[in-house]
């Protein structure tokens, strides 16, 4: 090591310091990005990816786009979605297969999406609430169908954005 | 001058009126016996609240250099957090380890706590809170907080264990290197004053141009630098951190201990570090003296008001800023980066600084 190797390096070592001292001088005046969580519950955003807890979106008629045709209980890797149907007859004699119940399991659930992007109606997607913690796991089992609701009549409606993958 | 103007929340007063009304009352052995019992009472209750308060303050700034809160939920703005810290550590239960080295192992945290204690008493918090004077007082304070590396090795080789020995090694090879410089650079300052006694070296401080910082130009500022550095290699935090690094060492020479015991490493790890801010205060920045600036007669009078002890910590709170800044920036060490630092780096600096101060004061450059 030269004489002026010496010098030259002390002193780029002290600039490099001072550039590193400035950066966290300048990060001591940021925002703080702590979310206070039980008290900002009312502002706190989550985001829309977030894959919370799965529903069946119902519209002001009580009607949801279910078609009972079980392909997201088929692609449930778990086992957490059982689609049970049962068959009725319409006004003009003619039979047809309806949603009874929508049983999901939360305490199975691996959140894969894999229900949502295989749905070919777009009849349920993921929100994002996330404080799932209950007492007994008997609650876990959730009925997403509402009493009393039916099919929509019409052509279902395009894939929202956020729940198509990638 | 300076000493005419009065200082309304000075505790010289007091302590003085204090004394005056013990020796009226009794003998003056008793009268003395009683000073010193209260003087030790009222240097262990700072020694406690200060620990608590620089705690709290570490926890606040460094969470604040991460872009967090730090805690803010026992207490407003979470002050009296590091209470039920000390209340928790108090209520904890000391593990007896088996195999370790038994009277080594519990003797080594007083090492510690004894070693900051004793440098507490000779630091002069402000005027006339000055518990004592040495003539050689920079001596003093070197060779006592030198004395806090033989609990940390007691503490790695009694504990039995790999990574406390691991630990107390590299501390005392740390240690013993930058003892060199932060004595150097004191030595330095020493030389520029020409006085060892705190008192004097304080009193010869008045206005801001005569802080030794200032009044010794370039040398005295390049010591100070050197006296920062060395002063927080010696605390063992920081960049320095490596004794106790706890990603390779768990938590180095601390590592068996528990309960109150660690508390010791705990407190006494923060009080050097104010001990050592305390030092650099007293020796460069004008210790207790208020800020007085000549001619400005209005504004002194001003900064008269505000006591010799707020001061001293105002400034010492500076540069426990400063130290905290330099910790929560630069990452750790390696051991042979370490070393290179004290031996090729700030040790030769710091001799030729030496001499060049030498040759200042021989003639008579420096600000009178």
């Amino acid at each position: 090591m030269t004489v002026s190797e010496y010098f030259s390096g002390l002193f780029t070592g002290i600039k490099s310091l001072l550039i590193g001292m400035s950066v966290t001088w300048k990060e001591l005046f940021t925002k703080k990005i702590t979310q206070q969580y039980p008290e900002n519950r009312g502002t706190l955003v989550i985001s829309d990816r977030w894959r919370g807890n799965l529903t069946m979106p119902h519209d002001e008629n009580n009607e949801h786009a279910c078609t009972a045709c079980s392909i997201c209980q088929m692609n449930c890797p778990n086992g957490t979605i059982v689609v049970k149907s049962k068959t009725i007859e319409t006004e003009d004699g003619k039979k047809k297969k309806i949603l009874d119940t929508y049983t999901y399991d939360l305490g199975t659930c691996t959140f894969c999406n894999l229900c949502v992007i295989t749905c070919p109606s777009n009849a349920i997607r993921f929100d994002n609430s996330f404080e799932n913690a209950l007492f007994t796991r008997s609650k876990l089992l959730e009925r997403l169908n509402h009493e009393g609701s039916k099919l929509r009549e019409k052509k279902a409606a395009p894939k929202a954005a956020e729940n198509i993958p990638g | 001058m300076l000493l005419e103007i009065s200082h309304p929340l000075e505790l010289i007063k007091l302590t003085a009126s204090l004394d005056s009304f013990l020796h009226g009352l009794l003998p003056s052995w008793a009268a003395l016996l009683i000073e010193f019992i209260l003087v030790g009472v009222v240097l262990l209750a700072m020694y406690a609240v200060i620990a608590l308060i620089l705690i709290y303050a570490e926890r606040k700034i460094t969470a604040f250099f991460q872009c967090r809160y730090g805690p803010n939920r026992v207490g407003k703005y979470g002050l009296i957090q590091s209470v039920a810290d000390m209340v928790k550590i108090l209520l904890k239960e000391i593990i007896h380890v088996d195999s370790v080295d038994k009277f080594l192992f519990y003797l080594a945290p007083f090492f510690v706590i004894c070693a900051s204690m004793l440098t507490f008493a000779a630091l002069p918090f402000g005027n006339g809170l000055h518990a004592v004077d040495f003539n050689v007082g920079v001596f003093y304070l070197i060779a006592v907080s030198s004395l806090s590396i033989i609990g940390v090795l007691l503490a790695g080789w009694s504990s039995n264990n790999k990574y406390s020995m691991i630990g107390a090694m590299r501390s005392g090879a740390q240690f013993i290197s930058y003892e060199l410089s932060a004595g150097l650079s004191l030595l330095t300052v020493a030389v520029l004053a020409g006085s060892l006694q705190l008192s004097t070296i304080v009193a010869d401080q008045s206005y801001v141009y005569h802080w030794n910082l200032f009044r010794g130009h370039l040398p005295a500022v390049i010591a100070f630098i050197i006296y920062l550095i060395a002063g927080h290699a010696e605390t063992n935090r920081g960049p320095f951190d490596l004794p106790e690094a706890e990603s390779e060492l768990t938590a180095g020479y601390h590592t068996e201990y528990s309960g109150l015991q660690f508390g010791f490493y705990y407190l006494a790890e923060y009080l050097n570090m104010f001990i050592i801010a305390g030092i650099g205060t007293t020796m460069f920045l004008g210790g207790w003296n208020a800020i007085q600036v000549e001619g400005w007669d209005g504004f002194n009078q001003v900064m008269n008001f505000i006591p010799s002890y707020a001061w001293f910590f105002a400034k010492t709170g500076v540069l426990i800023f400063l130290s905290l800044w330099v910790r929560w920036t630069f990452p750790r060490l390696r051991i042979d980066q370490l070393l290179n630092l004290e031996w090729k780096y700030l040790l030769p600096i710091n001799l030729v600084n030496l001499v060049i101060m030498a040759i200042i004061v021989v003639f008579g450059l420096y600000i009178k």
